[in-house]
């Protein structure tokens, strides 16, 4: 038997004529911290929910937990955590009646389970939250609350899809500080992320085209295999309506808004700081700073994303 | 600045209150948006923010203050403007096309312009191919463009979006933004509220709200120019022997990934002392440039 957390396999879900998942392979490591990214539409949520139990593979086969997910649904969701993109929580209730009615789901009860309740609001922060109204708290705790409502029967391996959705940047450190005192405590966490900052803190990366899990490799792998070029920051005012002409500059490879900023992908041997500040320059941008810039993350989901299925050798 | 708005003020809060029971979501916020504005309103959850949008958009009543759009009151100008909420403002069960015509006809569009817009919206939103497709069986991003495509269709002089972007992909989320900077540039003023700190970068002006209350206000690199705190990469060190000196660490307001590296926000005097915990780690910190999500975090750090 494998010691894997999650462990797919051919993994295939087809709606009608549609594949939403396409022969998906990966396996986890327990303790992991795995992202799964993509576009929308591109089965993330599929796959999570044929991981989950809760829908059947077309074909291929998946083990969460050590069980099979088309032959033991059952054990399956006894052995997880899920918190969906729309978290179900009971809107009209106070915090721990929700934890409590969570618990109660997976068989806890009595004492032992608002003890329980009680450390998970110690844990998410929110021990001053108890007896609020969850409709009334901020979206940032009730997504924590949500989280404990995961959590609470400790699961082996957590399912996050899309966590922090609309979460403010303050909200958002806090809640990656719960996942990764998770996963330091031995728990395999399986998250979906549109905001790729935070998924410099997954150990691994899976990335979905179409179905089809095309990338997937730590971090920084990532980076060295998908983008290969040089990358340059530039900064200043009107860089808007310069960027078009700094596309026509030969060995400019791409160019896109990032923030008030751009990145440049260039190829190095034909292209510099210098030669970019000029045509930017050129175009009517002012007070033009251009510096060297390390390949972040989002350089990487537009490289995969933008270029299909191809592979980085498929890159222009 | 609300009492000598100038002439071409399309959009303006002007000391808005309002209240629900015990909890003070408005309290005295004021703006004011020149025509071919794009202004971006940010801040913590539960900041005011979607109760701003709906009161401009003259969905709520306010208790005290007053929202103008266009000089006038919001609900006598409603098809001026343009409202796309947070969530559900399609019907589900409508196909993409049906819900472009059902918006046609609730602005009363002659069929003509109708069909001339909802092409040219499709084409730009690339959603054309999905005419056929329940909204109910969108992905979010795709889900997002239709809601817009629909706020769009009378063409409004004034667009208010409520975290426009939430739930959408790196690619869709760049797609949205070249959207609406087309239509700024055509002369629309636009409103928008985001989660985004590289989306609020993009604004020409930023409103950070928080309890209520107006924070800070202006164009992205003047309050960057302002930012009074420290902002730090971590050089060197293992990542989470860092981190967990960071967290211990009374002078760190604030510290997230950037690449592999950590990028850390101090308060203003605070960086010796930070780097004398992480030297023993091996690591050091190196002053970077701070961007917006570093002013954010600073200031909230500071109004908490």
């Amino acid at each position: 038997m494998t010691a894997y957390a999650i462990e797919a396999e051919g993994l295939t879900r087809r709606f009608g004529e549609f594949t939403a998942v396409d022969a998906v392979s990966f396996q986890v490591e327990p303790g992991e911290i795995f992202g799964y990214l993509g576009a929308n539409g591109a089965g993330k949520s599929t796959t999570i929910r044929m991981l989950n139990g809760l829908l059947a593979p077309t074909r291929g086969t998946a083990r969460v937990a050590g069980h099979d997910v088309a032959r033991d649904p059952e054990a399956v969701r006894a052995a997880i955590g899920y918190m969906s993109q729309r978290f179900s929580l009971y809107l009209d209730l106070p915090a721990i009646e929700n934890l409590l009615f969570f618990g109660g789901a997976y068989g806890l009860s009595g004492a032992p389970l608002r003890r329980r309740a009680e450390e998970l609001l110690e844990l998410t922060g929110l021990a001053g939250q108890a007896g609020a109204i969850t409709g009334a708290m901020p979206g940032g705790l009730r997504q924590r609350l949500a989280l404990a409502g995961a959590i609470l029967h400790r699961p082996a391996v957590v399912f996050l899809d899309e966590p922090t959705a609309g979460v403010d940047p303050v909200a958002r450190r806090g809640f990656w500080r719960l996942i990764r005192e998770l996963s330091a405590g031995g728990t395999t966490v399986f998250v979906t992320t549109h905001y790729l900052d935070e998924a410099e803190y997954c150990g691994r990366i899976g990335l979905m085209v179409d179905g089809r899990l095309v990338a997937l490799d730590t971090p920084a792998a990532l980076k060295r295999t998908w983008v290969p070029d040089r990358v340059l920051v530039a900064r200043g005012q009107g860089l808007g309506p310069a960027a078009a002409a700094l596309r026509a500059v030969p060995g400019v490879r791409s160019v896109e808004p990032f923030g008030a900023g751009l990145h440049l992908r260039v190829d190095p041997a034909r292209v510099g700081e210098g030669e970019v500040a000029a045509a930017l320059g050129a175009a009517g941008a002012r007070q033009v700073v251009v510096e060297r810039g390390e390949a972040s993350l989002e350089d990487v989901f537009l490289a995969v994303v933008g270029r299909g299925a191809g592979g980085p050798e498929a890159a222009p | 600045m609300a009492a000598d708005a100038p002439a071409a003020t399309t959009l303006e809060a002007r000391g808005m209150v309002r209240r629900f029971g015990a909890v003070t979501a408005l309290d005295g916020l004021g703006f004011a948006l020149a025509r071919g504005e794009l202004f971006g309103l940010v801040g913590p959850d539960g900041a005011g923010k979607t109760t701003a949008i709906r009161a401009l958009a003259g969905l709520i009543d306010l208790d005290e203050g007053e929202a103008r759009v266009l000089g006038q009151r919001p609900e006598a100008v409603r098809e001026r403007l343009g409202l796309m909420p947070q969530q559900y403002s399609l019907y589900r069960d409508l196909s993409v096309g049906e819900n472009l015509d059902f918006f046609s006809r609730l602005y009363v569009l002659p069929r003509a312009v109708f069909r001339r817009r909802a092409e040219r919206l499709l084409e730009i939103t690339r959603l054309g191919p999905f005419l056929d497709r329940r909204a109910d069986a969108l992905s979010g991003g795709m889900y997002k463009k239709l809601a817009l495509s629909c706020a769009l269709l009378h063409e409004p002089e004034v667009l208010l979006l409520d975290e426009p972007t939430n739930g959408v992909d790196p690619v869709s989320r760049r797609e949205l933004w070249a959207l609406l900077h087309e239509f700024v540039e055509g002369g629309m003023t636009v409103l928008v509220s985001t989660p985004y700190m590289d989306e609020a970068e993009r604004c020409g002006r930023v409103a950070l709200v928080h309890r209520g209350r107006l924070l800070l206000e202006g164009a992205p690199p003047a309050l960057i120019a302002g930012f009074e705190d420290e902002a730090y990469e971590v050089r060197g060190g293992e990542r989470e022997a860092v981190d967990r000196a960071l967290g211990a660490a009374p002078a760190v307001l604030a510290a997230s990934p950037a690449g592999e590296r950590l990028r850390v926000v101090v308060a203003r005097g605070g960086g010796a002392e930070v780097a004398r915990a992480l030297s023993p780690l091996g690591a050091r910190l190196e002053p970077v440039a701070p961007d917006f999500e570093d002013l954010f975090l600073s200031r909230l750090r500071e109004a908490a």
